[in-house]
């Protein structure tokens, strides 16, 4: 269905930064893969190698502080990742990813590395299936589902300004 | 029923009676992009079916410009070709330009009570003259430009009160510098932070926009301070437009408050990797190789005029390279025509024209790994100004030009009495 995800974790700790997600020297691209390359290069240097398709990050507080660098949230859907589950994110990324159509969600999870991750964004659960441990979180607003369903808020804009598909 | 300024001006531009924690779609009055943000924005917005509207879309190059490098300066390039493409008028060259939260603020888009966003964190600034301000990102910027409208979630406000006389050397940055020490740096997380007090008010603009700009590094959506008859008679010369000022009920609900005596704030230094890592400049003492003065935090003329106070008749320490960037053109014509420009020449400072450069570790003063600055800026992360074993210490303007003359961090007492 369409508000289940999920995949392996990567996990990271507090305060991670824009600039640690993707380093300031990489910002003259816009590709979300060229991106995902570079993504977590000094935090953790095998991640752009080895994420794939649905994996799931899962941080502690504040995650995506810093610049408004866009170039974050892309270089995360780019690797492919399916959602980031973090105990709290920074407002500027929170936006960001909702509006380019990468799910964020608010809870505090147990995760070890490569640990299986789901999320039921319809349901507000997010579950670590290795360690058999769940959460629940807020579902969003409905304004906010709709932006994700949507794909983001560039094909929601296109509606309202009745752009042909 | 009462309200805060931030719920007054969403109810205002979304039309109508909104609380905290509602989602609104409210009308933009400017959209700021810079070199950075802009690219992705300009490519979004070619494929949406709509005319820009012009008269809201403000260009700056400040970030990479004067062009770094190729890379830097095909972005450059591609923003003048979008400006000329579409009719902008607001785009501000190199040389004519600089730093664009405070170019913004001094041409004018910024008053009381408008709404306006740019993709740029530190667009909280603008809050110092009571607007609702707040950093976006370059896919809504590109909506923005076609629609004039965003989603916002009505923030919680949180009341911070700062009074009693200051200190000589105790500034905007060490007021912002207390709070964010106070509550962390996600300890205004969503929320609207509004600043006021005795201590506020007697402040000029300058130092207000300083702690406007630091909002966001405590993690604040805006900072707001309520306007007074200072930002009226700043105001008078340059903005564009009718405004009103919007001021807070007095019963609005908070979700938190905060207040601090004045009287006990010293000069502060936040030390590495965190903005709210603050401890007194006068138990830092560490060596430095660098002491940085500028950026959209404090690089204009009134922390330049603090600095070469400081400088006047003293020179730098051999062992510290001093870089001064005024934030502007119309702050770098004023620092030549006081005469500030040869006082840090003559203290053996570098001076240059306005850009970002070193403060996001872009150019022109980039640290070498293990290198240590002492900073007027607002970020302190790792690798912030380049290695990412090179440390960043946050300051006012006093203790970097005190800092400089010692070669260490120090109290601007030490220095000047
Ligand atoms: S001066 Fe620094 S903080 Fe301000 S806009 Fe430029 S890079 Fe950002």
């Amino acid at each position: 269905m369409k508000g289940s995800l999920g995949g392996r974790a990567w996990v990271f700790g507090d305060n991670v930064d824009t600039d640690q997600i993707i380093p300031a020297e990489y910002l003259v691209t816009m590709d979300n893969t060229d991106l995902a390359a570079h993504a977590f290069e000094n935090l953790k240097p095998e991640f752009a190698k080895k994420v794939r398709a649905g994996d799931v990050i899962v941080a502690g507080r504040n995650f995506g502080c810093g610049s408004s660098r866009e170039h974050a949230p892309r270089a995360l859907l780019g690797a492919g990742a399916s959602c980031v589950v973090a105990e709290s994110f920074a407002r500027i990324f929170f936006r960001n990813a909702i509006n380019l159509g990468l799910p964020v969600i608010e809870a505090r999870l147990a995760a070890s590395g490569g640990d299986i991750i789901r999320v039921d964004l319809v349901e507000g659960v997010v579950e670590n299936e290795t360690k058999g441990e769940r959460a629940d979180f807020a579902s969003y607003p409905p304004f906010i589902m709709m932006l994700i369903e949507k794909g983001g808020l560039v094909p929601y804009t296109k509606e309202m300004l009745g752009c042909r598909k | 029923m009462s309200k805060t300024i931030a719920e007054k001006v969403l109810s205002a531009k979304s039309g109508k009676d909104v609380r905290a924690g509602e989602i609104v779609e409210a009308k933009v009055d400017y959209i700021m992009v810079n070199d950075i943000t802009a690219p992705a924005a300009f490519d979004e917005f070619e494929g949406l079916c709509a005319p820009i509207l012009r008269d809201k879309v403000v260009l700056i190059p400040d970030h990479y410009v004067p062009n770094k490098d190729v890379a830097s300066a095909k972005q450059a390039k591609k923003m003048r070709d979008f400006a000329k493409k579409h009719r902008i008028k607001s785009y501000f060259e190199v040389g004519r330009g600089g730093v664009c939260h405070q170019l913004m603020i001094e041409q004018g888009f910024v008053a009381p009570g408008r709404l306006i966003v740019g993709a740029d964190s530190h667009t909280c600034s603008y809050g110092a003259l009571g607007a609702f301000a707040t950093g976006i990102g370059s896919t809504e910027a590109a909506t923005v430009f076609a629609r004039g409208v965003l989603w916002f979630k009505v923030p919680e406000s949180m009341k911070f009160n700062v009074s009693g006389r200051l200190g000589k050397w105790v500034s905007g940055k060490d007021i912002a510098l207390t709070m964010i020490g106070d509550v962390g740096v996600e300890g205004a997380r969503y929320a609207s932070m509004e600043v006021g007090g005795s201590s506020i008010s007697s402040l000029p603009i300058s130092d207000r926009i300083t702690i406007s700009n630091m909002g966001v590094e405590a993690g604040a959506k805006a900072c707001i301070i309520p306007p007074d008859n200072k930002v009226d008679d700043y105001l008078r010369p340059r903005v564009r437009g009718k405004y009103k000022h919007v001021l807070a009920d007095a019963d609005a609900t908070y979700s938190d408050f905060r207040e601090y005596d004045g009287r006990e704030i010293v000069p502060l230094v936040a030390k590495p990797f965190l903005p709210s890592n603050v401890a007194p400049a006068s138990e830092v003492g560490v060596d430095i190789d660098q002491a940085y003065l500028g950026s959209c935090t404090n690089g204009r003329i009134e922390d330049l005029r603090i600095a070469a106070k400081i400088l006047r008749g003293r020179k730098v320490k051999s062992s510290v390279r001093m870089i001064v960037v005024p934030a502007t053109k119309e702050v770098f014509d004023l620092a030549v025509k006081e005469g500030l420009v040869k006082i840090f020449s003559d203290a053996g400072a570098f001076v240059s024209g306005p850009t970002c450069g070193a403060c996001l570790g872009g150019h022109m003063g980039v640290l070498a790994p293990g290198e240590r600055c002492v900073s007027s800026t607002n970020r302190n992360f790792v690798g912030r100004m380049g290695a990412k074993d090179s440390e960043v210490y946050l300051a006012s303007p006093a203790v970097v030009a005190a800092s400089a003359v010692k070669g260490r961090i120090v109290d601007p007492s030490e220095v000047s009495r």
